[in-house]
């Protein structure tokens, strides 16, 4: 009885997770297909009509070393300021136990309950008119839409920190801010990948922000090139395929690399 | 020897300036633009009053339709994933040794941008379907995403494939999280696997399900990335969600009032649920 229950359990296994998969496969095989085998046998493998073609144009029409380095710099950037200014800000409303600092952290947190969407035309407005609609316009505006999660996650953890190391560094005669980077960032590292983690998954794939943000072509992001691409190949099943998985690429390595990091992030990051 | 006040500013000012500037300011400005007839273009914006919000429910046939197609989505939506979540959740807590690379697999489609994994859904939906469907015979499988009704399901299945996998890692750290003593307490006083389920396990996780269901409903309503590289909103606008009318009435037709109108009506509804869902949902949790 235990063994067949443990059998059954073994095959819902195993179906489940091909069918969760089946997408990937169904895209990969394709890509390294011509048009005419797309369209003669999609579920097949390539075999006749196996070309790595689609690869070479897909990786120039997407201009991917650029589109790459762009959405790199971007993602990279924003989530270093956003990391550093709101480990500070939540050091600060913890430790200042004032009715403005829990109102500031309510408002933060409160927050969160905005959709982007009913905020991004008057912001868009605003940015076009102090010029910045640019990539570091971009980065200003994912530090204030980080500002609430990332806050939210530090302050949490901060509340846990003793502070009696932060006195005995003050008698020793640091200022405030050489107490929070030689004493406080460094304890908050668990929770400093944490929240990069999140704000990296996010920014790096986010499309609508960087869609109203970035006009000029020579700083698309992997998304805005990929959407663009798509309008431009639509009927091009066969160079679409092969830049889809292109696009992938890096952040399925990024995943294989931090994987427990990843999960821990994701669970920790969702229980506020 | 600078005060506390002025370290409370070189702190927290920078972030707040960049949330106020980024989130605040525009919100109220958005509150304002909606009773305008703001063109996006010049400053030109009259106060036009209520206008545009009577537009959006009288003459605007379009967004009820919208705004219906939104909540039935969520609805299905957000009972699939937290279901097929949960149930994935169970499944790789059995113990078996496949367990760790079915986690994986189960979360990797959550790592992929919403474009891209509609992009990747338009190609299954309208050429594997179809191969398939030509192949066996089964008509069911044949012209998806042409119509309202498969558009609407191909939205629910790529969305379900996409976020069961991040449910999945929560409710596996609230399975975790019961102490092993109560079951097999339970399983002493004669209980069975489907009894511990109902009366241990489901009440115990009741937490993580209040945040799962408040994450998958609200990125259900605002979702947009997957609308537009899946269905674009097509056949006729009629797979067409909030997120994206709200953006089509801004810039297609250039009447950023009445978009940041229906902006307006967005935050309210969208805030609205999320209070009243945490609301009841916190009542029916369970103190371990």
């Amino acid at each position: 009885m235990k063994n067949k229950n443990k059998l059954s359990l073994w095959i819902i296994s195993i179906l489940s997770g091909l069918l969760f998969l089946s997408p990937f496969y169904i895209v990969l095989t394709n890509s390294f297909k011509t048009q005419k085998g797309i369209f003669t046998d999609v579920m097949g493998l390539p075999k006749d009509f196996f070309t790595t073609n689609n690869y070479v144009e897909a990786f120039i029409a997407l201009d991917f070393v650029k589109s790459f380095t762009n959405s790199l710099l971007i993602t990279v950037g924003s989530s270093l300021i956003i990391i550093v200014l709101s480990a500070m800000a939540a050091w600060m409303l913890v430790r200042t136990k004032t009715k403005l600092s829990s109102f500031l952290f309510l408002v933060f947190a409160a927050a969160m309950l905005i959709p982007f969407q009913s905020v991004m035309l008057p912001l868009i407005n605003i940015m076009g008119k102090v010029g910045l609609l640019n990539p570091g316009g971009l980065m200003f505006m994912y530090l204030g839409f980080g500002s609430s999660l990332s806050i939210i996650l530090y302050h949490g953890f901060i509340k846990g920190i003793p502070k009696e190391l932060e006195e005995a560094a003050t008698i020793d005669g640091c200022n405030k801010l050489q107490v929070f980077f030689y004493i406080i960032f460094p304890l908050l590292k668990p929770i400093t990948v944490t929240v990069s983690i999140l704000n990296v998954m996010w920014i790096w794939n986010d499309f609508l922000l960087p869609q109203l943000v970035i006009n000029d072509p020579k700083w698309h992001t992997i998304p805005l090139k990929m959407f663009y691409f798509f309008g431009q190949f639509s009927k091009r099943w066969d160079l679409a395929l092969a830049g889809l998985v292109i696009a992938m690429i890096p952040i399925i390595l990024f995943y294989f690399v931090a994987q427990k990091h990843i999960i821990k992030g994701v669970t920790q990051g969702s229980i506020k | 020897m600078k005060t506390s006040k002025g370290w409370f500013s070189i702190f927290v000012g920078p972030i707040l300036f960049a949330f106020i500037v980024v989130v605040i300011i525009p919100m109220f400005m958005g509150v304002y633009y909606s009773f305008t007839s703001w063109n996006g273009i010049n400053n030109n914006a009259t106060w036009v009053g209520l206008k545009n919000y009577v537009e959006i429910f009288t003459e605007d046939k379009e967004f009820l339709d919208v705004f219906l197609f939104t909540a039935k989505f969520a609805i299905v939506s957000v009972i699939s994933i937290n279901l097929i979540g949960f149930l994935l959740a169970l499944l790789v807590t059995k113990g078996l040794k496949v367990s760790n690379f079915l986690r994986s697999a189960f979360f990797l489609p959550n790592l992929i941008g919403g474009l891209i994994l509609g992009f990747i859904w338009q190609f299954i939906f309208t050429k594997g379907f179809d191969a398939v469907g030509a192949k066996l015979g089964i008509e069911f499988l044949r012209g998806w995403l042409a119509d309202t009704q498969t558009g609407f399901w191909g939205l629910v299945i790529l969305m379900s494939w996409q976020m069961s996998g991040y449910m999945m890692v929560i409710y596996i750290a609230a399975l975790q999280n019961i102490p092993d003593s109560l079951l097999e307490a339970a399983e002493i006083d004669g209980a069975g696997s489907f009894e511990k389920l109902i009366h241990i396990t489901i009440p115990l996780v009741a937490p993580a399900f209040t945040i799962g269901l408040f994450l998958t409903l609200s990125n259900s309503f605002k979702l947009y990335d997957q609308n537009l590289s899946l269905t674009g909103g097509g056949p006729y606008n009629s797979t067409q969600m909030l997120a994206m009318n709200i953006y089509n009435t801004a810039f297609k037709f250039n009447d950023f009032g009445l978009a940041q109108a229906k902006a307006v009506i967005f935050l309210i509804t969208v805030a609205a649920i999320s209070i009243t869902q945490i609301y009841y949902s916190k009542k029916k949790e369970v103190e371990m």
